[in-house]
């Protein structure tokens, strides 16, 4: 069988995402030609030039594979999410924000309306006296312009479509993307719904070593001299570590960094921050076992930026997924 | 469970203690439809005879592989509907309770329907546990037959007793030289004024001669670790360089011994030498050097008591002997000490050397005492004509000592006052006290007598200073009762200073990871309840240890402490809830944030970098499965995913 | 079957995790002395309050509840000597990461219970019913579907 007649068809695509993930696919340096040897590009705006029609104008599953970037955050995302999903054999979620929601999932602690005023209105860089602000719908004399709404949630691309696999971070280390491929190539995948990355925490990575037995103070990490070899969570920073899966070589702790969390949650956790959550109050403990209570209260009632720090990449995945009105009887989704 | 589950609901009506309020037919008929459940049925009372082989009949004509007994609360029935299910060849865990009576059909009222949708759910969610429940037989384990007493006062020494004469092996570690601990210091015993030491060394002689006790004075519990029935304990015997076979008790050694320290079986009111024996009654019965008083041992520096010695019983070549055993069951019997003089300014107390704690007095009054006997003060040895007595000495003042009652002291103060009287017939004795606590047998007669009969003068009040005018103790206090100011000018002053733990019970309390109450005494598992067990499994408490208490109460508690231990001894086996954690190591890191939480260190990281569960020292709370961050850890038969479908059962429509 | 039009009082539904050691043996109690309180709380026992995750409640919340009461032994008494301390700690951050959710944290009810505090669980499940019947329906409760 000639090699031509063989070859495959890839696809990337970029959804509510910064970028990166596109340039982490390249970071793959020569080995993208690997990649190329085995599949054409049938899709991948960020690097070719294919256009909305071509992508329609493929068969089912026409696409042999194709990598998935970025969250659901506006129509226009959700709806080549579904057309991708369609034309594509695998689908693979590529990177925190298309496995996660990511960082874009923040927004999901504000109404959309909030969100307009924050970045068209209230911006203190952003003059706008008229308070335009974008329609989905403009018309003119010439036509009608339209632009996609933005949906609800930011969502995760799971929470919209079926996703075979997962390659996770922020972005992707080039080295589990290759992985991903030598797996593909070798005709090797794992079972559907896998994450390929380790199995499990990035504690099991780390070379740290935990010794204290509770923690009874917190420090962000700008704050002390942070000691290379004892556990952040030992010194008193928020790591992530412990709920975030391996994969990463522990790259952040290693680099006297908190880990923020971007692999997401290992296989039996739902809710990444949550777990979290519940771990640290679990081991703070101020002086003797119940002689600090309300010392112990003051300092987890005070931790700063609760969902910025524990549900960083994952707030689109965790069990609220976002803000929530209480009081009322709004369906949420 | 491996084959498809089969869920059996049994609602009881309970006559109409259920039926009355739950609609219990209604229940039957609606719960058939849930998944997983293949038979449902409502009965008179399902606990009765022909209940239970309800049950039994269904398990076997349905195949059931699960059941659920709608009923009353689990501790009335739980053990009689899973002994049932045993019985019909289930696995015990394979039933569990829906308390639909006092979490139900009780405290629920109205037209009904609300009490029986409550129901429903709280059914529900027990068919989604028991779905899920996995089979479990109780751990069973060997253990040691040994008891390890852990301080030689009266309440060891009764311990000691009480487990030896039941044949088990008991070995009596104390940290002094001599048993018989503050005991052997009292001059005599209230309310009956028996000679304390007279009571008092019949035991201790018993304690030496008992073929099951070994006694290991001058030693102290290094290390414990293991678990309830397998104990395994280091002990240090310091060495006391005196062979005690050998030494007869002539005392040369003493006679020649060049150094002079402070006699502590005295409280400090006289010195005794380097090399010493604490009284003449001590067991075991030999001189210890003190080897901190010692001139020096290495290089010798003296060798005068050696060179006296006939018997050949000095051995400067001594060293620590450090023991390893098993023990299956430990007592705690460390005792207390006094409050610190150095707490006590506002009284004087450690500055002046005429007022004295209740314990000196003690050594005052006894017939072995520095004085032999005679009431004679510390500083110049005269006979005090006016002594006053101060109650709650540190105890009872939350703002600035202790805020708990010591107990004995309104006794033994009274008791002091009385042998001061009788010893002193022209003297005034004076006792301050904030009120009499005379709670005992014989207790309250016996401060009537020394009120009224040894006219000794009791006035309700604090005392606020304690000064040296004029070579005399001025004593400013308030009398409640006249509602006068007092001044009395004494020769003696004796503090009944508050009784706290000993020292040794900070540190016990760690090595055998017990819980300390507030005020630092041993915390024991249930204050009504189980007063001589702790919370840590075959460890139990005999004494002042565990709080204040006289000579009666701290022998009964040592005879309790010792019943505990013989009940758990005795058996063949100990067994275990099988019910604790357990660890997929597939899923654990080895980040080590469980290990904290676990009261029973039953939890460690191994050298595969993973948790590691000792079954034998878990308890089963869960605590460490709610806490680890990965849910590799999880509670047999109460795992998260049985939480979260029971929440999903009972919450969701 | 008649659609009902009427709307209905909002009849909270409450969960409670009872210690079976306290709060639940105080439950029984509360049964065996007839005490009466509403039924809109149902209760799970557990092994010990300090089996309980904040995944729990946030699940339970998740699933239409509108309150959720934890319930284990007083300070100091807790049967595993210290479950109930990381009780505490944990309701303590999970409320204060609820309010951050746009939720009252009100919603959650830590209460010590002992086993001889019967009277106690009554009051304290009447109080909750009310408490949350004034907040009003919580955020995924589908009331609406009962109307």
């Amino acid at each position: 069988m000639s090699k031509k007649e063989s070859k495959k068809k890839v696809a990337a695509y970029w959804a509510a995402s910064c970028g990166g993930c596109d340039v982490a696919l390249l970071g793959l340096h020569e080995r993208i030609l690997d990649l190329l040897d085995f599949a054409d590009i049938a899709f991948w705006p960020a690097a070719t030039d294919f256009k909305y029609e071509d992508l329609k104008g493929y068969e089912r599953n026409e696409i042999d594979l194709t990598f998935f970037n970025g969250g659901i955050r506006t129509s226009e995302n959700r709806e080549i999410a579904e057309i991708i999903r369609e034309k594509s054999e695998l689908l693979v979620a590529y990177g925190s924000c298309a496995h996660q929601g990511g960082i874009p999932g923040l927004a999901n602690m504000s109404s959309n309306e909030e969100l307009f005023e924050t970045v068209y209105k209230n911006n203190p860089t952003t003059v706008n006296p008229e308070g335009v602000v974008p329609q989905e719908l403009t018309e003119r004399e010439e036509g009608n312009l339209n632009l996609p709404g933005l949906q609800e949630r930011v969502k995760s691309l799971s929470q919209v479509v079926e996703v075979d696999y997962t390659v996770p971070g922020c972005p992707p280390p080039p080295e589990l993307t290759e992985d991903f491929l030598d797996l593909l190539l070798a005709g090797n995948l794992p079972p559907k719904g896998s994450v390929v990355a380790g199995e499990k925490t990035v504690c099991d990575e780390c070379s740290r070593e935990w010794n204290k037995e509770t923690i009874d103070e917190f420090h962000r990490p700008q704050e002390v001299e942070i000691d290379p070899d004892k556990c952040l969570l030992d010194q008193g920073i928020i790591c992530m570590g412990p709920v975030t899966r391996s994969g990463c070589e522990a790259s952040c702790p290693e680099a006297n960094l908190p880990c923020k969390g971007c692999f997401g949650p290992p296989k039996k956790v739902e809710d990444q921050g949550t777990e979290m959550l519940n771990s640290l109050a679990s081991v703070v403990q101020i002086g003797e076992e119940g002689g600090s209570l309300e010392g112990e209260k003051a300092l987890l009632s005070n931790l700063p930026d609760t969902i910025g720090t524990f549900y960083n990449f994952s707030l689109a995945n965790s069990i609220f997924g976002g803000k929530v009105s209480d009081g009322g009887n709004d369906e949420q989704e | 469970m491996a084959s498809k589950p089969r869920i059996g609901v049994f609602i009881c009506h309970c006559g109409e203690n259920i039926a009355g309020t739950v609609d219990v037919t209604g229940l039957a008929e609606r719960i058939i439809d849930y998944d997983d459940v293949t038979f449902s049925t409502d009965y008179e009372y399902m606990c009765s005879d022909p209940g239970q082989n309800k049950i039994k009949e269904a398990i076997e004509e349905e195949d059931l592989n699960g059941v659920i007994v709608a009923a009353c609360s689990p501790s009335m029935h739980e053990e009689t509907f899973r002994s049932a299910v045993e019985e019909a060849g289930l696995n015990r865990y394979r039933c569990e309770i829906a308390n639909i009576r006092e979490q139900c059909s009780w405290v629920h009222d109205g037209d009904g329907s609300k009490p029986t949708e409550k129901a429903l759910r709280i059914i529900k969610g027990a068919v989604e546990k028991v779905k899920r429940n996995i089979p479990m037989e109780p751990v069973e384990r060997e253990h040691s037959d040994k008891c390890l007493v852990i301080g030689g006062g009266v309440a060891g020494i009764q311990a000691a007793l009480d487990v030896a004469e039941a044949g088990n092996e008991v070995v009596l570690v104390e940290k002094e030289p001599t048993i018989g601990g503050h005991m052997a210091q009292l001059s005599e015993t209230f309310p009956t004024l028996d000679c304390s030491q007279c009571i008092l060394t019949p035991k201790m002689v018993e304690v030496n001669q008992h073929p099951n006790i070994e006694l290991m004075a001058y030693s102290e519990v290094k290390d414990v670790s293991g678990y309830i029935g397998n104990y395994s304990v280091q002990i240090e015997n310091k060495p006391t360089y005196v062979d005690p076979d050998a030494c007869n008790l002539c005392g040369d050694c003493e006679d020649v011994c060049p150094v002079n320290v402070q006699d502590e079986f005295n409280q400090g009111l006289t010195s005794r030498k380097a090399i010493s024996i604490p009284f003449a009654q001590a067991i075991p019965s030999s001189y210890t050097l003190d080897e901190e008083a010692c001139l020096g041992l290495n290089p010798l520096r003296c060798s005068k008591c050696a060179d006296v010695c006939d018997a050949d019983a000095v051995d400067f070549d001594q060293s620590s002997k450090f023991i390893e055993e098993e023990f299956g069951a430990i007592i705690v019997a460390t005792g207390y000490d006094l409050y610190p003089k150095e707490k006590m300014g506002e009284y004087g107390y450690g500055q002046y050397e005429d007022v004295i704690d209740g314990l000196q007095f003690e050594r005052l009054l006894s017939a072995t005492g520095p004085t032999r006997g005679e009431v004679r003060r510390p500083s110049d040895g005269k006979v005090p004509k006016d002594v006053v007595f101060v109650q709650c000495s540190g105890s009872r003042d939350p703002e600035n000592h202790n805020s708990y009652c010591s107990k004995i002291c309104c006794m033994y103060t009274a008791k002091h006052a009385k042998l001061y009287k009788e010893s002193v017939p022209d003297g005034n004795a004076y006792v301050f006290y904030i009120d009499i606590r005379a709670g005992g047998k014989d207790y309250e007669e016996f401060i009537q007598e020394v009120q009224e009969e040894d006219r000794v003068l009791y006035l309700k009040g604090k005392v606020s200073k304690l000064k040296k005018v004029d070579g005399k103790l001025r004593v400013w206090g308030m009398d409640e009762i006249a509602g006068e100011r007092m001044e009395i000018d004494a020769d003696l002053v004796v503090l009944a200073q508050s009784i706290i733990p000993s020292s040794e019970a900070k540190d016990t309390s760690r090595k055998l990871n017990l819980n300390l109450g507030q005020n630092g005494f041993y915390k024991e598992a249930h204050p009504k309840l189980r007063p001589v067990e702790s919370l840590t499994g075959g460890v139990f408490f005999a004494g002042a240890g565990q709080g204040p208490k006289d000579i009666p109460d701290t022998v009964s508690q040592g005879s309790g402490a010792a019943a505990k231990a013989i009940e758990m001894l005795s058996k063949p086996t100990l067994t275990h809830d099988p019910q604790v954690v357990e660890v997929d190591e597939d899923l654990c890191s080895g980040c080590g944030l469980c290990i904290s939480q676990c009261p029973y260190d039953a939890l460690e990281v191994n050298s595969r970098g993973v948790a590691e569960v000792n079954e034998i020292l878990c308890e089963g709370c869960g605590t460490c499965a709610s806490g680890c961050p990965t849910n590799a850890l999880s509670l047999k038969n109460l795992t998260d995913e049985q939480l979260t479908e029971m929440i999903h059962a009972q919450i969701g429509d | 079957m008649l659609k009902s039009v009427i709307k209905m009082e909002f009849e909270p539904k409450l969960v409670g995790f009872l210690c079976k050691w306290c709060s639940s043996a105080g439950a029984d109690l509360a049964g065996v002395s007839r005490r009466s309180y509403p039924s809109n709380l149902v209760p799970i026992t557990v092994n010990c309050s300090g089996r309980i995750d904040v995944s729990h409640v946030i699940r339970a919340f998740r699933d239409g509840a509108d309150g959720v009461l934890v319930s284990g032994c007083h300070p100091g008494d807790c049967h595993y000597t210290s479950g109930n301390y990381k009780a505490w700690r944990r309701v303590a951050l999970l409320k204060h990461v609820l309010e951050d959710f746009g939720m009252n944290p009100d919603r959650v009810k830590l209460e010590w219970i002992s086993a001889t505090e019967g009277d106690k669980f009554a009051q304290t499940v009447k109080e909750f019913t009310k408490e949350i019947k004034e907040l009003g329906p919580g955020p995924y409760s589908n009331v609406k579907e009962r109307e």
